[in-house]
């Protein structure tokens, strides 16, 4: 294996390979190092399924049109407005030949899954899910002849005046060596497993946190680029997070661990107690906001309260719900006070309005006089047995990254475009999410980005 | 809790599986698991009879091993499978005969081979045995006619009675998700499902057997396995309506339809097993199940000697060595189909049946 490559790319998910391949077939010699295990590689494309392009007409596998503004708009609404509209607009254009493009590379896709019909229009999904998705790219890749190594830890990123001149490497085997290349594409991901990093912002409660990756995702390449003098972007407490189920493991949990019920019944804290609109919006529109709504409360720990009457309306998951016959057997097993459990629910049940309940709308189910209120889907849970799912917060990932400019090109803290420094995927998602989520957008900014950057790596190191 | 370990853990996966469902693509187990909540010892064994072993959802799991969610279905549900013919056995006497299949198989096998040379020994002197015969009747020197149809006929209908007796208590066991009839309609999907070998492709790239890449090699040599079953069974078939109803006798001649046919099947009997042998020999060791590495060597085996001597019997039927390749070309025929019901055969059949059965429920649900 040479030691001197055209274009060098750090990380190992749907990013790393889009521009990798991009690059390959760009002309230029290519090394993937990717820090973690073949088993584990790709980072968090591991566990995606989707992802959400911009198309004109309804597809194979997509049940209707999806304009570049709608997605504009979808963008604007779960951000907030915060994101860089120039570059939002230009990822959002070039996601609609990402469709071809990533089947080009060996992708597969599917219509959309069992229990996820409100994405069938917007978002498409691989076939076998994302390590499918990943297996199709590194085939494609080595088939094109691109070096790839596992276990390959940077230690560190020699820059000088904005230029990349070579990256340290710490082999398992062969020990430290230099590998130098003419353009560095940076797509390690964010720094979600780091968990003394994110202590940084968030104090102990991080501690309670788990991380729905590998171990692997330890931020240790942005945090290089930005002590190195690349512009920081986005705000290092903003992270895509979602409720998981608390006997969860630590690290690599996975999609499985998630839970889809919390419109079918009520969330309290440890103290027995509601704290938030459990009816405010429709799944999937309102599932990322219960990590950080999780976060927020004491020992970062809560429980989905709902009786036996709704069991089937959601998915099945991992692990079974905690029963008990009474509400006060319940509060036992979770270790609630039972006496204010009884009270909570007693209270939201006297609370609840007659309505038509259908959990495909916005239905009139709604509870009146007490806070906070449940305004849609709002049912008594009064049929035993009464049952709960005890959830965390799961970080997915962070949002604190790498500034770029249209070509994917890093800025540097005094503004001026890097001279061979690219960067796609979650280590610079900041740019377009500056908050919240909507499905299948990570890996938009990673195959939009990742093609990009591949192509621009290449034709720098061409020049 | 189920009854045995192995289903108990198949439980624990499509407990996973079901709460992730990214490999519904992939082949009709996933979609057919997700008709259902719990899971029976029926569904579970349903759901390890529609499983053709591709490899694909192995290879495509994030919580396949390392992982500590040690999901591993294509193996799991092997086993499964391996188990289920003998829990559905008849007589239930004889299940055991799975456990040790491959000794089973080549003691029967060798036996029933003896069996013919011995008898034509016995029957016969070595000017017989070992005489050239040939034109019409060159076989039945050796035995008449009717005391091989009769033999061959009481096998043959032994073997279909197992059969039927072991595929009505699986399926009764394996109730649909939805009620609803199997029709004929469900029949003609599974013909075609299980005639094209629609899920043993990896959900269309090919299945995987040694490494992560995708291959269709295993698909290939089955079709040459089944067809060239199918072929030789033909042959049978046409041949015995020859001898009954146009009063002609074998040997025929190459360019006859029943020689064509066992030409072309026995081809496939040769290569197709080889190609299956060479294929299980190479697969990771991850996906096999060890214990039913004799009854899929000894079923593979069995298919190529048939083939083998059928073919030694063709090329060699006019010399002295058609009375030695004759004994032993029945002796393999014979020991397929007493052991058929107790052996890897039946896969074809509780694949064909689950396969209905999962027709059954798509057309009931949509």
């Amino acid at each position: 294996m040479s030691s001197k490559y055209d274009v060098l790319v750090i990380g190992g998910g749907n990013a790393a390979l889009c521009a990798a391949i991009a690059a390959r077939r760009g002309g230029a010699s290519v090394l993937v190092l990717e820090g973690a295990p073949k088993f584990y590689r790709g980072g968090n494309t591991r566990h995606t399924r989707n992802m959400r392009c911009a198309h004109d007409a309804a597809t194979e596998i997509l049940t209707g049109p999806y304009a570049e503004e709608e997605f504009w708009e979808d963008l604007l609404r779960v951000t907030g407005g915060k994101t860089d509209e120039v570059l939002a607009r230009h990822m959002i254009r070039e996601s609609k030949d990402i469709l071809n493009w990533i089947v080009e590379q060996g992708v597969r896709w599917q219509p959309s899954l069992g229990g996820t019909l409100s994405l069938g229009r917007t978002n498409s999904f691989f076939l076998g899910g994302g390590r499918a998705m990943l297996n199709a790219l590194y085939l494609t890749a080595e088939r094109l002849g691109v070096d790839v190594e596992y276990d390959a830890e940077v230690t560190d990123l020699v820059i000088e005046d904005g230029m990349f001149l070579a990256a340290r490497l710490k082999r398992p085997v062969n020990g430290e060596t230099e590998i130098r290349a003419t353009s560095l594409v940076a797509a390690a991901g964010g720094f979600e497993a780091n968990i003394e990093w994110l202590k940084q912002y968030w104090g102990e409660a991080a501690d309670n946190f788990l991380i729905r990756g590998t171990p692997y995702n330890r931020g240790s390449i942005l945090k290089m680029l930005l002590d190195k003098g690349v512009q920081q972007v986005g705000d290092p407490t903003q992270c895509h997070a979602v409720a998981i189920d608390a006997r969860a493991p630590k690290f690599d949990g996975g999609i499985i661990t998630r839970h889809d019920s919390v419109v079918f019944g009520i969330v309290v804290n440890k103290h027995a107690q509601r704290f938030y609109d459990e009816g405010e919006d429709i799944w999937p529109k309102r599932y990322a906001i219960w990590g950080r709504l999780v976060a927020a409360q004491p020992d970062q720990i809560a429980y989905i309260i709902f009786d036996s009457t709704v069991v089937t309306s959601f998915m099945p998951t991992l692990f079974p719900p905690i029963a008990g016959q009474t509400v006060a057997e319940l509060a036992g097993k979770l270790e609630l006070d039972p006496a204010a459990l009884e009270k909570t629910i007693a209270e939201f049940n006297a609370a609840v309005r007659p309505g038509t309940f259908d959990h495909t709308v916005l239905d009139d189910c709604v509870t009146e006089g007490i806070m906070p209120p449940k305004t849609h889907w709002a049912r008594r849970i009064e049929t035993p047995p009464y049952l709960a799912y005890p959830v965390r917060p799961g970080i997915t990932f962070t949002y604190l990254g790498t500034r770029v400019n249209r070509e994917a090109r890093m800025l540097m803290a005094d503004g001026k475009p890097s001279g061979n420094m690219f960067a796609a995927g979650e280590i610079m998602a900041g740019n377009v999410l500056g908050k919240g989520y909507a499905a299948g957008m990570g890996m938009t900014i990673g195959s939009v980005f990742g093609r990009i950057a591949g192509r621009e790596a290449a034709k720098h190191a061409r020049n | 809790m189920h009854g045995t370990r192995i289903l108990d853990e198949a439980d624990r996966l499509m407990t996973v599986c079901n709460s992730c469902r990214y490999c519904e693509g992939l082949c009709a187990v996933f979609p057919a698991m997700e008709m259902r909540r719990a899971f029976s010892d029926g569904d579970l064994n349903y759901l390890a009879n529609l499983c053709h072993s591709c490899g694909a959802c192995y290879v495509d799991c994030q919580f396949s091993p390392p992982h500590e969610f040690n999901v591993n279905v294509p193996k799991t549900l092997a086993v499964a499978r391996a188990e289920s013919y003998a829990a559905y056995a008849w007589p239930g006497a004889l299940s055991g005969a799975f456990a040790r299949n491959g000794l089973v198989i080549s003691i029967v096998a060798a036996l029933s081979m003896a069996g013919f040379i011995l008898g034509f020994a016995a029957l016969h002197d070595r000017s017989v045995l070992f005489g050239v015969h040939t034109g019409p009747g060159a076989f039945y020197k050796l035995m008449p006619h009717n005391a091989m149809a009769a033999l061959f006929s009481a096998a043959f209908l032994y073997a279909v009675l197992a059969l039927v007796m072991s595929v009505r208590a699986f399926w009764r066991d394996i109730g649909p998700a939805v009620s609803g009839r199997a029709d004929g309609g469900s029949i003609f999907q599974a013909i075609r499902d299980a005639g094209e070998l629609r899920y043993l492709h990896g959900g269309g790239v090919g299945c995987y057997n040694e490494d992560d890449k995708p291959t269709d090699r295993r698909r290939l040599y089955h079709h040459l396995t089944f067809y060239g079953f199918i072929l030789c069974f033909a042959a049978t078939s046409v041949a015995t309506l020859y001898h009954y109803l146009l009063a002609r006798e074998a040997p025929y001649p190459w360019w006859d339809l029943p020689v064509v046919l066992g030409t072309l099947g026995g081809i496939g009997l040769v290569v197709g097993p080889a190609g299956l042998f060479l294929a299980k020999l190479r697969r990771a060791p991850e996906l096999l199940d060890d214990n039913s590495y004799g009854m899929d060597v000894g079923f593979i085996a069995m298919l190529f000697l048939t083939g083998l001597t059928g073919m030694l019997l063709l090329f060699m039927r006019e010399t002295a060595a058609m009375g030695p390749l004759l004994a032993l070309h029945l002796g393999a025929v014979f020991a397929l189909f007493i052991t058929m019901p107790y052996g890897k055969f039946v896969h074809g059949i509780y694949r064909f049946v689950a396969l209905v059965r999962y027709a059954q429920e798509r057309r009931t649900a949509s």
